[in-house]
């Protein structure tokens, strides 16, 4: 049998238009890749996707009628994660849910729903200590910067909550990982791509180029944290758990 | 503002605040408004954790550490021969507002020794909540400690600015409190928590009739009590816990394991453990409590006045009942599938989805994420098999702890090897 390789530009857009592909040419033996990950592949052959936004409606608004919310959230989090082949799980789970006359979001005990809600969950951790740790610095512009490096693609999910919490201030949340950050201009939310200068390092607040007051409130907050710590009930294991490392270097608290 | 004056009272007095264990910032309903500053809807969020593990959500400070009180358990008491020191509203405004707009914390938990009298300080904590709300158009969390003893009218105004009110209740037992908390009387912690009862019962009739009516601690009312400090036993903690969730409606109780910090020779000596473990048990029954559909008395009574250090409540009160078991999962409604050891709420909730497209058995179980190690001796499922095989609950309790390593263990190791 042939087996079809799908290569989109990595958009959810993106996705749903070669779910749609998928569809409309009845393929069977499909594996839809990003085109950032794609794997060469000697026996299929391959077809790149053009993200088009009426294709992708289609499939969305068809999902619409046999998923709540609920479900659909499930995909789009689980999407995000940009696991390697989360693609085809994905593909696996809309296709049962066309098939399917009920509504399958809380099958847990159907092996691809269980695994869409676990990816699901540890995006919507993720989103969640995002929400969290996301340390903002005031910058010599007046604008309250900060950078991560999720492990999952959530700034999408985290927009919302920082707009409605920082109404009043100007902010940018940057993904370095990923390249593009969300800009709040104290109307709406964009997504933007920044050039750093060659010298700047995410870890420290230079003063080149962060306001004057900033490293003191650092300061304060540093010494809050130690301060507040009960040292007879010391326990770093519960304390790693809680503030995994590899958030660490970002966290001012967490600075030497 | 001068940097190193306020560092130097800020270390004073959030060192002097840690003992609070209250931490929530969730429960209110506050939203952004006129594009100011915070949100207080929704989940609370931890922006960090302690080294001991506890989570940070909100700038925990005491406006000040000077007091006019001496009770043997506390830190601040007058006796004690500590640096004081004492915040100007507008440092505690600056400090909540900046750490605020860096995304440090979820709001401010304003507590305070007290100088002069309770009305006085109480006076003060207002200003700052209404200073925040009024002038910064700040929407965060606020959660005001209630001076015991502070009159009704300071009570009335604390609560239109702030999300949670709280009042430490300290000392379980009345005797107790007597005997370490000379200056302080029962009465004047159950006042202000009366009163605020009864302002968010009115707030709430007024509500459904004038829908503009002012917010009044939307986010309800906690307390707080020190355990093992004055010799209380569980089932008189308890017994106390759930008399004030049921007579003031309130949201959370609090237990604090005693850190011993004087050498008063009423209390346990400077050096003694934390009892940690102790006051997991307590937060695990208060659960069982709020959530889980428990009666205290099912817990901890007259004959078992003890929690079991070495297995969780819910696990100790179905050896205790043994016979109200097994429950068979696919049939069970959500209440007793709620007392099977293992299961927790989420497992509940799948279960109740689940089983509505097949007879779930073992393997779905586990997939579903089932604490099986535990809950196995208890339930019956779509398969022959079932494990507890008429076992005596001692037994099944022997196999239980040989198979389980509980994330608390790990983590205390070195108080568990008693019982080891």
């Amino acid at each position: 049998m042939m087996q079809k390789v799908l290569v989109y530009d990595g958009s959810f857009e993106g996705f749903l238009s070669a779910v749609f592909k998928v569809y409309e040419e009845k393929i069977e033996h499909v594996d839809i890749q990003r085109e950032t990950s794609v794997q060469p592949s000697f026996f299929g052959n391959t077809e790149e996707i053009i993200s088009n936004k009426k294709h992708a409606d289609r499939v969305w608004n068809g999902l619409k009628k046999k998923l709540t919310s609920y479900g659909r959230n499930q995909l789009y989090y689980a999407f995000l994660s940009e696991m390697n082949s989360v693609e085809n799980v994905l593909l696996d789970y809309i296709r049962q849910v066309f098939a399917s006359s009920d509504t399958i979001e809380k099958d847990f005990s159907n092996l691809t729903v269980l695994k869409v809600s676990k990816i699901t969950r540890s995006v919507g951790r993720e989103k969640h200590r995002m929400e969290a740790f996301v340390r903002f610095k005031l910058t010599k512009d007046g604008l309250y910067f900060s950078n991560v490096e999720p492990d999952f693609n959530v700034l999408p999910l985290i927009a919302k909550h920082f707009k409605s919490r920082y109404a009043d201030q100007k902010w940018v949340i940057y993904d370095i990982k990923r390249n593009y950050g969300l800009h709040y201009n104290l109307d709406t939310v964009e997504t933007i791509v920044m050039d750093f200068p060659k010298e700047f390092d995410f870890t420290k607040t230079s003063g080149d180029f962060f306001a004057e007051e900033e490293l003191a409130f650092q300061e304060l907050w540093q010494n809050y944290f130690k301060s507040t710590n009960i040292e007879s009930r010391k326990n770093m294991l519960l304390h790693v758990r809680h503030v995994p490392k590899r958030y660490w270097r970002y966290l001012s608290e967490k600075q030497p | 503002m001068s940097f190193e004056r306020i560092k130097e009272k800020l270390n004073i007095l959030a060192d002097a605040a840690k003992y609070d264990v209250s931490c929530s910032s969730s429960g209110s309903n506050r939203t952004n408004k006129n594009k100011g500053l915070g949100d207080a809807t929704g989940m609370g969020i931890c922006h960090t954790y302690t080294e001991d593990g506890r989570c940070v959500s909100l700038l925990k400070i005491l406006l000040t550490n000077h007091c006019i009180f001496d009770c043997a358990y506390c830190v601040t008491r007058k006796s004690n021969d500590i640096k004081r020191a004492a915040f100007k509203v507008q440092e505690v405004v600056d400090l909540t507002i900046n750490f605020y707009r860096r995304n440090y914390i979820e709001g401010l938990f304003l507590s305070s020794g007290i100088f002069k009298n309770a009305d006085y300080t109480m006076e003060r904590l207002v200003s700052v909540a209404k200073k925040l709300r009024l002038e910064e158009n700040f929407n965060g969390y606020i959660h005001l400690k209630s001076i015991p003893g502070a009159s009704d009218e300071l009570m009335r105004e604390a609560g239109l600015y702030a999300d949670r009110l709280s009042v430490n209740i300290e000392i379980p037992t009345r005797e107790g409190l007597k005997r370490l908390a000379p200056d302080k009387n029962r009465e004047d912690f159950i006042k202000p928590m009366k009163k605020v009862k009864n302002e968010i019962i009115q707030y709430k009739a007024e509500k459904k009739i004038i829908k503009s009516t002012p917010k009044y601690a939307p986010a309800g009312q906690s307390t707080q009590m020190i355990i093992g400090a004055s010799g209380e036993n569980d089932y008189q903690i308890m017994t106390a816990s759930n008399f004030f969730y049921k007579k003031f409606n309130l949201k959370r109780v609090y237990y604090s394991g005693y850190v011993p910090i004087s050498y008063d020779s009423r209390l346990p000596q400077i050096g003694s453990e934390v009892p940690m473990l102790r006051e997991n048990r307590l937060y695990q029954t208060d659960w069982l409590m709020r959530f889980y559909g428990f009666h205290v008395h099912e817990i901890v009574n007259e004959t078992h006045q003890h929690l079991d250090l070495d297995i969780d409540p819910k696990l100790s009160w179905a050896l205790r009942n043994i016979h109200e078991f097994p429950v068979d999962v696919n049939r069970a409604d959500n209440g007793m599938l709620a007392r099977v050891p293992g299961l927790g709420m989420t497992s509940v909730y799948k279960i109740l989805h689940a089983r509505k497209f097949r007879q779930l058995n073992w393997e779905h179980l586990k997939r579903l994420g089932v604490a099986l190690n535990r809950a196995k001796y208890f339930i019956i499922c779509n398969s022959n098999d079932f494990e507890r095989r008429d076992l005596e609950p001692e037994k099944i309790k022997g196999f239980i702890l040989q198979n389980s390593k509980s994330k608390f263990r790990q983590a205390t190791s070195n108080q568990l090897n008693l019982f080891g």
